[in-house]
């Protein structure tokens, strides 16, 4: 069979098609529950309390201080001694939103503090409630901070996710691997994940693009620069909260 | 003697160890201009802050109209709804336009229409002499043109008082006027105001009564005639300021 045919037979074989839904939702899962976490974090930074502060830091320390491959390995091979055991896929949500929410936490905490203490109070003094106050004058400014850096973290955790196939997740990477395995056709089957991945990405940069503008529409001037393909791909340009 | 609109007793706050209100007593008669001076970090805006709760206070008792204002917060977004306030730093929403900054308190606190909200906006900023800002942001307007809005967006919830904490502070000297003319045609029109300013010449000409406070205390408390004129009539405190102020 050549090459092409058997690109096009993987692409639109069922193993594929799954796996690339397993990517999708580990990125999807992961990124949405680290948006929480990071939230949580945000929000714990700012507390009077200083054991939460100190509980943030070692969280930070720990999570951003090793590899993302390494968490990923911990939490499928060493909690299970004691006696946490968690199915591959669980695992992989777990350690994958443990991180994110590491380097999350830094975008919530940029999209909390840009709207002043003084807007705040202005809504206060016009006798709005604090839910009032957060829902018409926090959220909208902050949400706008908040929106380009995670986009990107999407793209980011979508190519983390392939880390995920060394705990047996059949996700694109691991499936492609196996396929290739049984008949050496490393080329057709690597060629096939590949595309699933650019169409991924494409369409998550094509979204973060059409959001920026939908924010950006709002305000009539604004001094964002543009962000070319390339940099979007690089993940550069735009203000990034993780290098991994 | 009518009864006062405002009346403070023995307001007392600390921030930690710092004492910025001691036993401070104030009345303040509707219709008024009280104009508050001293050096900083002599109490004024906390002053102003407290009678609108923003800041909790320690002891005394405030009164707004018949009702005492309580020290906890729970009443707190009833009664600031009745006392406007504008800040040194303007503070608009920087998402909203002009007109959006006057029209939202009025449709999410007091429930009125978008039309409604939007004539009320537009006659506000005529009142403030900027009718063709409407739909300009924060950052597009002058430092004087944002202060009017603020202003605008405070009275659009037809306050009983307006309090301003230093209105002009933080404006480039050819905007202070533009500023300081708004807040002295609605005092002109009758609106109580407690005015926290360094402007000697608009507690001269505009205010009904001075106050001078000094490390929490209210030294003075007279019109201004007695006030910039008084001489042996004046606490020394107050002389020694005046001197530095007025002849420097």
């Amino acid at each position: 069979m050549d090459s092409p045919e058997l690109i096009l037979q993987y692409v639109f074989s069922q193993p594929f098609a799954e796996a690339a839904g397993m990517t999708l939702l580990i990125t999807i899962l992961s990124v949405l529950l680290g948006i929480v976490l990071g939230l949580i974090i945000a929000m714990m930074q700012e507390s009077r309390v200083a054991a939460l502060r100190g509980l943030v830091v070692v969280y930070l320390w720990l999570f951003r201080g090793t590899p993302v491959l390494f968490q990923i390995i911990f939490v499928f091979n060493v909690l299970p001694t004691f006696g946490i055991l968690f199915s591959g896929f669980t695992s992989a949500i777990i350690a994958l939103s443990l991180n994110e929410g590491a380097y999350m936490s830094e975008i919530m905490r940029s999209g909390l503090q840009a709207v002043g203490r003084g807007q705040r109070t202005a809504g206060r003094a016009l006798g709005m409630r604090e839910w009032q106050v957060m829902r018409y004058i926090v959220l909208p400014q902050a949400l706008r901070i908040v929106i380009p850096p995670i986009g990107n973290q999407f793209i980011g955790m979508l190519k983390l996710s392939a880390l995920v196939s060394v705990i047996a997740v059949e996700e694109l990477l691991l499936v492609a691997n196996q396929t290739a395995s049984a008949n050496f056709r490393y080329l057709e089957a690597l060629a096939a994940a590949g595309i699933y991945y650019l169409l991924f990405t494409t369409v998550f940069m094509l979204a973060q693009a059409r959001i920026e503008r939908w924010a950006g529409a709002q305000k009539r001037s604004r001094t964002t620069p543009k962000v070319s393909f390339t940099q979007r791909l690089l993940g550069v340009g735009l203000k990034q909260a993780s290098m991994r | 003697m009518t009864t006062p609109l405002i009346r403070i007793a023995n307001l007392n706050k600390s921030f930690g160890p710092l004492h910025v209100l001691r036993d401070v007593s104030l009345d303040v008669t509707a219709r008024e201009a009280v104009v508050i001076i001293g050096p900083s970090g002599s109490g004024k805006s906390t002053l102003l802050r407290c009678i609108n709760l923003l800041e909790p206070i320690d002891s005394g008792s405030i009164q707004f109209e018949t009702s005492k204002i309580s020290a906890d917060s729970r009443g707190a977004h009833l009664l600031r709804r009745q006392l406007g306030m504008v800040f040194q730093n303007f503070e608009l929403f920087l998402h909203l336009t002009a007109s959006e900054n006057i029209m939202l308190a009025p449709m999410k606190v007091l429930g009125m229409d978008r039309d409604a909200a939007r004539t009320v906006a537009e006659d506000l900023l005529a009142k403030v002499h900027i009718p063709d800002k409407a739909d300009f942001y924060a950052h597009e307007l002058s430092g004087g043109q944002q202060q009017r809005v603020a202003i605008a967006r405070a009275l659009a919830m037809r306050p009983k008082v307006m309090l301003y904490d230093e209105p002009t502070s933080a404006l480039d000297p050819e905007m202070i006027k533009e500023v300081l003319d708004v807040i002295r045609e609605l005092s002109q029109e009758g609106m109580t105001s407690l005015v926290v300013t360094h402007e000697m010449g608009f507690a001269r000409n505009v205010a009904d009564r001075i106050i001078f406070m000094d490390e929490g205390r209210i030294i003075e408390n007279a019109p201004p005639e007695t006030f910039f004129n008084g001489g042996s009539d004046l606490q020394p405190r107050t002389v020694r300021f005046l001197d530095q102020i007025l002849h420097h």
